[in-house]
């Protein structure tokens, strides 16, 4: 890859306006990371930045979830409390509200996973010396969606049958006569080919982009700070603190809306045949 | 510059973002099963039973509140029946007393007036007894007074027993004509 493997940060730090050097625009390259172990070029394993953040973000939503909930209390302390109440918002807020109780129990521990999981992965974003949010490289929302997929389509053929899952993801409903062929090839275009894709980069464009402005605006500010520009560098550097604290806004609005389409595909697989 | 952007393209050749890397892939599912098993396997089922009881410890104690508030009501209906019974049974009480007393008191009063005419009774049948005795004895004393001292006057004795009787009783009925006279009179 391009960088020197010495290189850390995501930019040059010696380059400044009117020093002759270009702006060091942010690009696909600040989403690639020299391995940390291992060779990415070839198609053995390796190991990089997204990857440590990625365990690390396990090992503290479990670390967590364990400090709060490994012994529960009927009185909660205010840890198990505000575990608690991340935990009802989305098993009442969400699943209770889409799926409803009886057939939305058994999800409940998936998409409380998949709502903390997704959080914490967006909110490395903004923690300082991480600074990445790991949703931000396809390969986690891919997972992430590939997982929910794989269950829509066999409750989907659980519940449905062979014929009936045919009739479910295309929306199959004599009432439309003519069209009825068109609506079917549409809706089975959309539901089992398209709907996984965008439920992935949903996620996955979200955070390229609000990282991609954050480094725009933490680039600018640093290479900015020369002769005149220092002005513009103040501008700049206002920006990079408005843009994180809506980047911590997007990180929550994205993982909800992750769990949400996810209930939303599951009630479609659950819901009879109209 | 000029590099910058054939690296760029260079990159997006072997890179495409929308392509994920496989390695990847599995470090990202790896970390999901790791929360997803830690949540699901212990800490929820943890946290639901805790949940679950509280929400057992609110109802139940609602529900034992609401008993109590029944056995309290069910005591206070209890306490103010065995009251009214009491009042009543006071009253009665009360009104069996007085009946009583004023039954004794008639009975007193009966017994009192009884005795009071049988005195005045006894009294009256004394004092008629008395006067005639005292009127017999009167009446022999008299006879016997008349009678001499008729002797010492006429001078000839009346030893003669059916004429003194006679005499006598000739002369009594003279008085007691006189005093039913008098009386009528009067």
């Amino acid at each position: 890859m391009s960088a020197d493997p010495t290189q850390v940060l995501a930019f040059e730090t010696d380059c400044h306006i009117f020093d002759g050097c270009g702006f060091p625009a942010p690009g696909l390259h600040s989403f690639l990371f020299e391995p940390l172990a291992g060779n990415a070029d070839g198609n053995g394993f390796y190991f990089n930045k997204p990857m440590l953040l990625a365990l690390l973000g396990s090992v503290i939503i479990v670390g967590f979830f364990w400090a709060a909930f490994a012994r529960p209390k009927v009185v909660p302390g205010k840890l198990q409390m505000i575990a608690e109440s991340g935990y009802d918002f989305i098993r009442r807020g969400v699943v209770y509200e889409t799926l409803g109780k009886r057939e939305g129990e058994k999800y409940v521990p998936l998409i409380v996973t998949l709502f903390f999981f997704i959080w914490m992965m967006n909110l490395w974003s903004i923690i300082p010396v991480a600074q990445f949010p790991v949703t931000s490289i396809i390969a986690y929302p891919a997972g992430l969606a590939a997982i929910v997929y794989i269950l829509w389509v066999s409750l989907t053929f659980k519940r449905h049958g062979f014929v009936g899952f045919f009739k479910n993801v295309t929306g199959y409903d004599k009432s439309l006569g003519a069209v009825l062929p068109l609506a079917m090839l549409i809706e089975f275009f959309s539901n089992l080919i398209v709907r996984p894709f965008t439920h992935a980069v949903r996620l996955f464009a979200n955070m390229f982009a609000g990282h991609t402005l954050l480094l725009l605006f933490t680039i600018a500010s640093w290479y900015l700070l020369n002769g005149i520009g220092i002005a513009y560098a103040g501008v700049s550097f206002v920006m990079t603190i408005i843009m994180t604290a809506f980047e911590l806004f997007i990180q929550a609005v994205q993982a909800y809306v992750f769990v949400l389409l996810t209930c939303t595909y599951i009630q479609g697989a659950l819901a009879e045949h109209h | 510059m000029n590099s910058a952007l054939v690296f760029l393209a260079a990159e997006g050749e072997k890179e495409n973002p929308l392509i994920p890397p496989w390695p990847e892939v599995v470090i990202g599912l790896i970390a999901f099963v790791i929360v997803f098993g830690f949540l699901a396997k212990k800490l929820l089922p943890n946290i639901n039973k805790v949940l679950e009881e509280r929400r057992e410890a609110i109802e139940g104690g609602i529900e034992k509140a609401e008993a109590a508030q029944t056995e309290a009501q069910s005591v206070l209906e209890q306490y103010k029946a065995q009251l009214a019974e009491a009042r009543h049974e006071a009253a009665r009480l009360r009104q069996e007393a007085q009946e009583q007393g004023a039954a004794l008191i008639a009975e007193m009063r009966a017994e009192g007036q009884r005795q009071r005419e049988e005195i005045i009774a006894a009294g009256h049948a004394q004092i008629e007894a008395d006067r005639k005795a005292a009127a017999s004895a009167l009446r022999q004393d008299v006879g016997k007074l008349a009678t001499e001292l008729a002797g010492k006057l006429v001078g000839e004795s009346l030893q003669d027993h059916a004429r003194q009787s006679r005499v006598i009783d000739r002369f009594l009925d003279e008085l007691d004509g006189k005093a039913s006279t008098a009386e009528a009179a009067r």
